[in-house]
């Protein structure tokens, strides 16, 4: 079996966020990390691997510096990694970001794609469900358990109020729940591999069955207008109070406000 | 890309999005916004509801304000997936040319929406919590064209942190999905009336039709804490699920609902539908108390916009004091319950 995960590297949104002057993200100036779905979507293939044998290719889209979640999910486990970078794919939206990632899985033989079910940076949820569209393979988004049965992948699929047991016959694509699972660590052996491991880089031109109209910021259908730091109301008042105190303050409070 | 024709595209058009023969809050609110839509763009609100044996709705959206409602009704779609959705979905949109559709940004609606926005090579803004119509950009530039009654969709990202406001001007329709529990249903309009067209594609089978072996239900009988007017919220600082009794308790005693923070639901405290923020569920009650919630700008995005919110945290600079009108540094522990009997002895 082949599964190829599709992996993100994000600012990590604890540590700030950084613009640049046309309003898309500064991807060069901030921390970053493995996006936590994606993360639970390399274990859950890792899983599979363990359990019925699998070849794990782990692909990402981004800056040149985007290697460094290659290599991470090796030294965790993956057999290869593929770093899609090319400057005219910068300013991605989802249908851009979509077609490139389809573009360059259409290179690979795969059986089950995994993706994260949405990256913190974005938290859009939409590249994985639009992969698939590309792809003309079905989707089965928000899965809480993935196993294989012979030809098919039965999943979890999560919804508010129930989830649902779904059977699709690879190839097929899942998008992954950071609860899914535990990732496990990298292991110091599979660290030192990993730096050694051969990445490959895949620019525009390995990207197979895609028009230059449907990439990067020119080929984006959704526009960025205004970008800012959130306005946030102020500070209301903070006391210190013992708890008799503290009751009677809040008492007071609900009766102003008519809620009491 | 680009579409051409781009003006024979009309109508403001919802994903009247129902689940075992019920329509979804979101519905409403969805209808609610797409009338103000429609009315800045003198055009009138379409709902798109699509199942089996759902023809009996049709009424209730119209009394929520759908001026027509275009039921695409098959047997293969029961239960929601993806493909047969989508397929419906883009059906509807490829033959009656929309100018806008908006979809939940609910567990259905943020799998239909990509699928179908890719199917119709569009663009789709995910999660928005503002819409209008304006000019895009917003204001003139020299050497670009301005493009006027554009729909301008704002949502927050890079976890809450910051928004954006997005447009789509060059390509029809203009798909958002929207965050649930922000827009307002109106009032209900007894005996309105609705325009229906019965529209069916036609629906087969090939390899993106999945399989739906069992339907699991969550078990608990779950309380929708979007509704609720009080909510008393707790975090990790609330220490254990059988400490939730005293949060329970003041909820009871004013009327509300318990919801919380992820952590909590991290916890296996209590069950996810309770969960309020970022990848829970965004709340507005007319109180909302945060006790022993640290205040994560995630958790913050699901909660900011309630009337009054009222923090009790032990840690003095927990974030939660920049949003809370009344904060008190002190000991839940002990205040919680004083303030149940103090509100108790008040209302009796």
């Amino acid at each position: 079996m082949k599964i190829v995960v599709c992996v993100k590297q994000v600012p990590d949104t604890k540590g700030g966020v950084k613009f640049n002057p046309d309003g898309t993200l500064d991807r060069g100036a901030m921390l970053t990390i493995m996006n936590p779905d994606d993360k639970a979507g390399l274990e859950a293939a890792l899983r599979l691997k363990d359990q019925y044998g699998a070849e794990v290719t782990v692909l990402t889209m981004g800056l040149p510096k985007a290697e460094e979640v290659l290599r991470e999910a090796m030294a965790m486990g993956a057999d290869k990694g593929i770093l899609v970078t090319d400057r005219v794919l910068g300013g991605a939206d989802t249908w851009a970001t979509s077609t490139t990632i389809a573009g360059a899985i259409r290179n690979l033989d795969y059986d089950l794609i995994i993706t994260g079910r949405q990256a913190i940076d974005g938290d859009t949820a939409q590249v994985g469900p639009q992969i698939s569209e590309h792809l003309d393979i079905p989707v089965i988004s928000y899965a809480q358990d993935i196993k294989i049965e012979g030809d098919s992948v039965i999943v979890e699929r999560q919804y508010e109020d129930r989830y649902h047991v779904v059977k699709a016959k690879m190839p097929c694509l899942v998008t992954a729940l950071a609860e899914l699972n535990e990732p496990r660590y990298m292991t110091p052996g599979g660290i030192f591999d990993a730096f050694e491991a051969e990445i490959t880089t895949w620019g525009r031109k390995n990207l197979k069955d895609v028009d230059d109209s449907n990439l990067g910021l020119n080929g984006s259908p959704t526009k960025i207008a205004k970008a800012s730091d959130k306005v946030r109301k102020g500070a209301g008042e903070v006391v210190t109070l013992d708890p008799e105190e503290a009751v009677d303050y809040l008492m007071g409070k609900l009766k102003e406000k008519h809620v009491i | 890309m680009n579409i051409m024709g781009l003006e024979q595209y009309k109508g403001v058009y919802v994903f009247a999005q129902q689940v075992d023969n019920e329509l979804s809050g979101i519905a409403f609110e969805l209808l609610g916004k797409a009338k103000e839509l429609a009315k800045d763009l003198d055009t009138d609100v379409t709902a798109v509801l699509i199942g089996n044996n759902v023809k009996g709705l049709v009424d209730e959206l119209a009394a929520f304000g759908a001026d027509k409602v275009i039921v695409v009704d098959d047997p293969e779609l029961e239960v929601y997936r993806t493909e047969p959705y989508a397929h419906a979905l883009s059906s509807v949109i490829n033959e009656y040319k929309p100018e806008i559709v908006l979809v939940g940004a609910t567990a259905i609606g943020r799998d239909l929406g990509p699928r179908v926005s890719a199917r119709v090579a569009t663009g789709l803004t995910a999660d928005c919590t503002v819409l209008e119509i304006g000019d895009f950009p917003l204001v003139a530039r020299p050497g670009q064209e301005q493009k006027h009654n554009q729909l301008l969709m704002t949502r927050p990202a890079f976890g809450g942190n910051t928004i954006a406001t997005i447009a789509c001007p060059d390509n029809r329709p203009q798909m958002a999905t929207v965050r649930p529990g922000v827009m307002q249903a109106i009032d209900r309009i007894e005996g309105a009336k609705a325009e229906v067209i019965e529209y069916n594609p036609g629906f087969t089978p090939d390899n993106k039709y999945v399989e739906v072996l069992e339907v699991v239900k969550s078990v608990v009988d779950v309380v929708d804490i979007m509704d609720a007017k009080i909510l008393v919220s707790g975090g990790r600082g609330v220490g254990s699920p059988e400490n939730f009794q005293i949060l329970k308790d003041l909820a009871e005693v004013l009327g509300g609902e318990v919801s919380c923070s992820r952590a909590v639901v991290d916890n296996g405290w209590l069950p996810r539908d309770l969960q309020v923020g970022q990848t829970g569920k965004t709340v507005r009650p007319q109180v909302y108390f945060a006790i022993g919630i640290s205040g994560a700008i995630q958790h913050v995005a699901g909660m900011e916009e309630s009337d009054i919110i009222i923090a009790i945290n032990k840690d003095e600079t927990a974030p939660i004091f920049e949003v809370a009108d009344y904060g008190i540094v002190g000991d839940l522990n002990k205040i919680v319950p004083a303030l149940t009997a103090a509100l108790k002895a008040e209302l009796n």
